[in-house]
């Protein structure tokens, strides 16, 4: 089996967030980057225990993106994998980058393409969904389980109140979510390892995007905690009636 | 020329994000001064009419009991055809669970710019553009559509539903109906239970509560409110409470009118799941917890002895 793990570059979830150049955008400067969670913890820790269990997968790791996402690529490459694939290209809207990695998927002919459900970045959850679209493979997204038996997947996928368990033939698109592994430290041996697996830089596909940024904009700033007194939370009752209007 | 609007089901009922999807779809078709239909794939219980209170002129439906289990593959191919046969140039859907998966396929197949994850309507006076959360809600984006359809999936809980006398006309609509590639083998959900996404009222609990066995406070008040209930990452991590109820970076975001934590300190991590809460009360007894700066009203004090003086309260304005 060939597995492809797409793997996104996010700021640290503890990163401030501000804009510059009129708002259009993320102020960068002094950002500590890391692989976003949902592809490093669930897609590529769950990909890699397919991998433990069947020494025969083939497990990829794809990003979009310049040179400057290597050194991400490579703490991933450090978790497991046997190369990863750069496509050369700035990364635009969710469509731009879908279409590189279905290409990606085409030509390297794989048989289960892995992402997290969301970036905790831009927060589409849309990669998944059109890179099945434009293969034309089944998709089950937010899923918490994930089985391999020959051809066949069974998954468990997050409904409104509860979960479904699901099945589908492969090749197949999924989408991971909390439940579906748990977050790996990389050892030593792992970290050195990474240096000298392959990270292959592609040049990308012409794709028109659909989608652009015209500005971003900060939420208001809360006007400040109004504290009631701990020997009187009859109040705080009385203001979520009567002045938040809320209960 | 329309905007069409995705209504999605469960149990034979629309569900609150579709309406709030509908009414949302509706406001757009106005702006832009043209019709508003309702897709529906499936069989249901509900009157389909009754959509014109959100303000639907037509609802269209395939009804196929098979549809009811959900394929994305299969539907963004059904829905794709109807906005071709109804020359639809938006498509409104939720940014729930299905639509999550149904919207970027569809936005694939019709080469249509897709905002996950909208939070207001468009500005459409001379271009479109869409604003959405980003960041994990810690800020926002005015996305720029610039395909000829266009495709927006609403947050939950960021539109309210608006309830109009109107009556939609409801018709079957002959769609080609592909095979499902994806076989639903069963179903486990939570009985008598608010989902979180759609819960409008949250009661969350952290390690400050000290374990599994003190949670009956968080329940009695969730039950009076008729509110969902959360908890923090190390609450789910410990097995204190089921993973489905944690709420922040690496769980579920939510977006209630009231976020009620109790001793939840608030590390930026679990803020990140909560901060488009419209009010958000804290009660934790350190003055220090970094909760009490996100929050709109707090309270200082231990959650022992603070909370069954809110339940009472609460009662009381029940007249329970």
């Amino acid at each position: 089996m060939k597995i492809l793990v797409c793997i996104s570059k996010t700021p640290d979830t503890t990163a401030k967030i501000a804009f510059t150049d009129n708002n259009t955008k993320f102020a960068t400067e002094g950002v500590q980057w890391i692989i976003n969670p949902y592809d490093e913890w669930y897609a590529l820790v769950r990909a890699i225990e397919l991998k433990e269990k069947d020494p025969t997968t083939v497990l990829h790791l794809v990003n979009v993106g310049g040179a400057e996402n290597d050194a991400i690529i490579r703490k991933a490459l450090a978790l497991g994998g046997d190369e990863a694939i750069r496509v050369n290209i700035e990364s635009q809207d969710s469509f731009t980058i879908a279409s590189q990695i279905a290409q990606v998927a085409k030509d390297g002919g794989y048989d289960l393409v892995f992402t997290g459900k969301e970036t905790i970045d831009y927060n589409g959850s849309s990669i998944g969904g059109m890179v099945a679209e434009l293969l034309d493979w089944p998709y089950v997204s937010l899923a918490t389980k994930l089985d391999i038996e020959g051809s066949n997947a069974k998954l468990t996928r997050e409904i409104e109140g509860g979960e479904e368990t699901v099945e589908a033939s492969l090749p197949l698109v999924v989408s991971a979510q909390k439940g579906m592994a748990e977050q790996r430290i990389p050892n030593m041996k792992g970290i050195m390892g990474a240096r000298t697996k392959p990270l292959k830089v592609v040049e990308p596909v012409a794709v028109e995007a659909l989608t652009s940024i015209a500005g971003f904009e900060l939420p208001p700033a809360k006007a400040g905690v109004k504290l009631v007194p701990a020997d009187n939370p009859e109040e705080l009752v009385r203001l979520l009636h009567e002045e938040a209007k809320v209960i | 020329m329309s905007v069409l609007v995705y209504i999605d089901h469960t149990d034979g009922e629309i569900k609150k994000s579709s309406l709030e999807a509908a009414s949302y779809g509706a406001q757009l078709a106005s702006q832009l001064g043209v019709a508003a239909h309702g897709l529906v794939l499936g069989t249901l219980n509900a009157d389909l009419s009754a959509l014109g209170k959100q303000g639907l002129q037509k609802v269209h439906q395939v009804k196929n009991d098979s549809l009811n289990q959900f394929d994305p593959g299969q539907q963004a191919v059904m829905v794709a055809e109807a906005v071709t046969s109804l020359a639809a140039t938006v498509v409104v859907v939720s940014n729930n669970v299905t639509g999550k998966a149904l919207g970027p396929r569809l936005s694939a197949r019709l080469k249509a710019g897709l905002v996950a994850g909208a939070v207001a309507l468009p500005d459409t006076s001379n271009s479109f553009v869409v604003k959405k959360a980003v960041f994990s809600g810690k800020a926002f984006a005015q996305v720029a559509v610039s395909s000829p359809i266009k495709i927006i999936a609403l947050t939950p809980n960021a539109f309210s539903v608006s309830n109009g006398d109107g009556s939609a006309e409801v018709a079957d609509i002959n769609l080609t109906v592909p095979a499902a590639k994806i076989k639903v083998t069963g179903t486990n959900k939570i009985k008598g239970q608010i989902p979180l996404s759609e819960a409008e009222l949250v009661v969350s609990g952290g390690r400050g509560l000290k374990g599994p066995e003190n949670w009956g406070m968080i329940e009695e008040l969730a039950d009076l409110l008729g509110a969902a209930t959360a908890c923090s990452r190390p609450v789910a991590d410990s097995h204190w409470r089921p993973h489905h109820e944690h709420v922040g970076q690496t769980g579920g975001a939510v977006a209630p009118n009231l976020y009620f934590a109790v001793g939840i300190s608030g590390a930026i991590q679990h803020l990140a799941g909560v901060n488009r809460s419209k009010v958000i009360v804290v009660i934790n007894k350190d003055p220090e917890a970094p909760f009490f700066k996100a929050a709109d009203y707090g309270i200082v004090g231990d959650a022992f002895e603070v909370m069954p003086k809110i339940i009472d309260s609460v009662k009381k304005l029940k007249g329970k």
